[in-house]
């Protein structure tokens, strides 16, 4: 790793200002993607700033059918929250997904949608979920959020503080993991508010996380997994790495959503 | 620069002047020479590393030493009381969970918080994903497996004797 200084502050404007005046600061949340970066030096900074004392973006909050959780809950809290739980089950269980239970204890929900990682599971509940991203800049909706491959609208210097995530009548998230990493290879969240469905998808595209909007279109017209059949993913707009090519991935893509639908459809008939 | 850092660590007040790029694990090994931590890989996947901080397993060679100042952390070297192992240390060397040990230490720290989260009651699956954070070249986990039901069934039945308990 390089070397760099350590700071921290106690309130979020203190650690703001402490932003604007350091030279190129990088904050720390959870570190379970900074560190691992720093660490191969993919990713340098002169100042650290710890966000560690922010007890103030650490809240879980279900009202008026939003869950409102702060940036720096982990994702094992969040997992484990009785609240998230059963408002969004499938949020629920996109956190106790995520890695392991080390980087579940760890990691946090603001550090993983100001990462916009292309793989990681977060951005997939925002763009289904329609979940607005609370920053110091000012509300910015998921959709005008995630701009690309670790690229978000997140101003520069500003922090991520929350997200809202409306309530679904329905909802599920599947991930085909990578073996290795956990990441996701193809994820795909999908969400129902009455008729109007939301199909987020993360792992799979070249461009980051993305709405399958041709899906969505079916998927409103009849959520049922046979409103799927002959649509398909575009090979062209998916990532290719060693672990799987464009074409691959499509399928992935594909199958991923009819599992989602599934299990999205036997849990509202739980209910 | 250094920073002078102060934090708890088997129950006993270390402080240490360290460069702010420290990682725990590190400070743990180099600095308090505490060797049972180990580091077997780059990219936060094997475990070996873990331990216990302010009551969680958490990976020490993707923790920075100076977020943990004023914490609470507990290794492999803080489980046994006396001559007397814990009673997961004690079920892996019972049920032959190692084989060259290189990845014990953070098995047996993650296990303890798989008990205190599940209980002794988890299935295979459970256990299975619960461990996805660990890797063994060894022993192909069949031992492993059989070492944590062993483990968890001595926590869950001496709780009040468990020296990890009192502490976090
Ligand atoms: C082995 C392993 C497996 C993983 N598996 C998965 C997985 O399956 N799915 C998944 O989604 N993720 C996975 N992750 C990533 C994990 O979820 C990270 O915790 C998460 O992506 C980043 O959150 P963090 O709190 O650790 O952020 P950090 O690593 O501390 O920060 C990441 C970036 O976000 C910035 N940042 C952090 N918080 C804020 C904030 N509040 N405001 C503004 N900027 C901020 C930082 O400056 C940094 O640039 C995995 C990580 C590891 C090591
Ligand atoms: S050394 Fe920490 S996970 Fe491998
Ligand atoms: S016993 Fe050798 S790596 Fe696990």
């Amino acid at each position: 790793m390089y070397s760099f200084e350590y700071h921290r502050a106690e309130t979020v404007e203190e650690t703001l200002k402490l932003g604007s005046v350091l030279e190129d600061a990088r904050f720390l949340a959870g570190g379970q993607s900074l560190i691992p970066m720093m660490k191969l030096r993919f990713a340098k900074a002169d100042n650290i700033i710890d966000l560690r004392d922010l007890d103030e973006l650490r809240g879980i909050e279900v009202a008026h059918d939003i869950v409102s959780i702060g940036a720096m809950a982990r994702h094992a809290e969040v997992a484990a929250s009785p609240k998230v739980q059963s408002a969004i089950p499938a949020l629920a269980g996109l956190a106790g997904g995520i890695g392991d239970p080390m980087v579940r204890a760890r990691g946090t929900m603001g550090g993983s949608i100001a990462n916009a990682d292309p793989a990681a599971c977060y951005p997939a509940a925002c763009l289904a979920l329609g979940a607005t991203i609370n920053t110091t800049g000012g509300d910015i909706e998921a959709d005008d959020f995630f701009q690309g491959v670790f690229e978000t609208a997140l101003g520069e210097g500003a922090l991520v503080t929350g997200a809202e995530f409306p309530v679904p009548d329905a909802a599920a998230y599947k991930k085909f993991r990578h073996p290795a990493s956990r990441f996701a290879l193809a994820g795909i969240f999908v969400a129902r508010f009455g008729d109007l469905v939301r199909v987020g998808v993360t792992g799979a595209g070249r461009q980051g996380a993305y709405r399958w909007i041709e899906a969505e279109d079916a998927l409103t017209e009849n959520f049922a997994v046979n409103a799927l059949d002959g649509l398909h993913a575009d090979p062209s707009q998916m990532n290719s790495d060693i672990h799987g090519d464009e074409p691959y991935r499509a399928h992935l893509v594909e199958v991923m959503t009819r599992r989602a639908v599934l299990n999205a459809s036997a849990h509202c008939g739980d209910e | 620069m250094t920073n002078t850092l102060t934090m708890t660590v088997n129950g006993a007040s270390v402080t240490r002047d360290v460069p702010a790029n420290t990682l725990l694990v590190h400070f743990l090994r180099d600095s308090l020479r505490l060797t049972g931590t180990h580091v077997g890989c780059d990219t936060t996947q094997c475990g070996a590393c873990t331990v216990h901080l302010d009551g969680s397993a958490v990976k020490s060679c993707t923790t920075l030493a100076m977020t943990c100042e004023g914490s609470d952390v507990t290794t492999i070297e803080g489980l046994a009381s006396g001559d007397t192992l814990h009673p997961m240390q004690e079920a892996f060397r019972a049920n032959h969970g190692l084989q060259c040990g290189f990845c014990t230490p953070g098995f047996v720290m993650s296990a303890i918080k798989i008990v205190e989260r599940l209980g002794s009651g988890f299935d295979d699956t459970a256990l299975r994903e619960e461990l996805e954070g660990n890797i063994c070249r060894c022993t192909g986990y069949h031992n492993i497996m059989k070492s944590i039901r062993a483990g968890a069934e001595a926590m869950t039945s001496k709780q009040k004797t468990s020296p990890d308990n009192g502490a976090e």
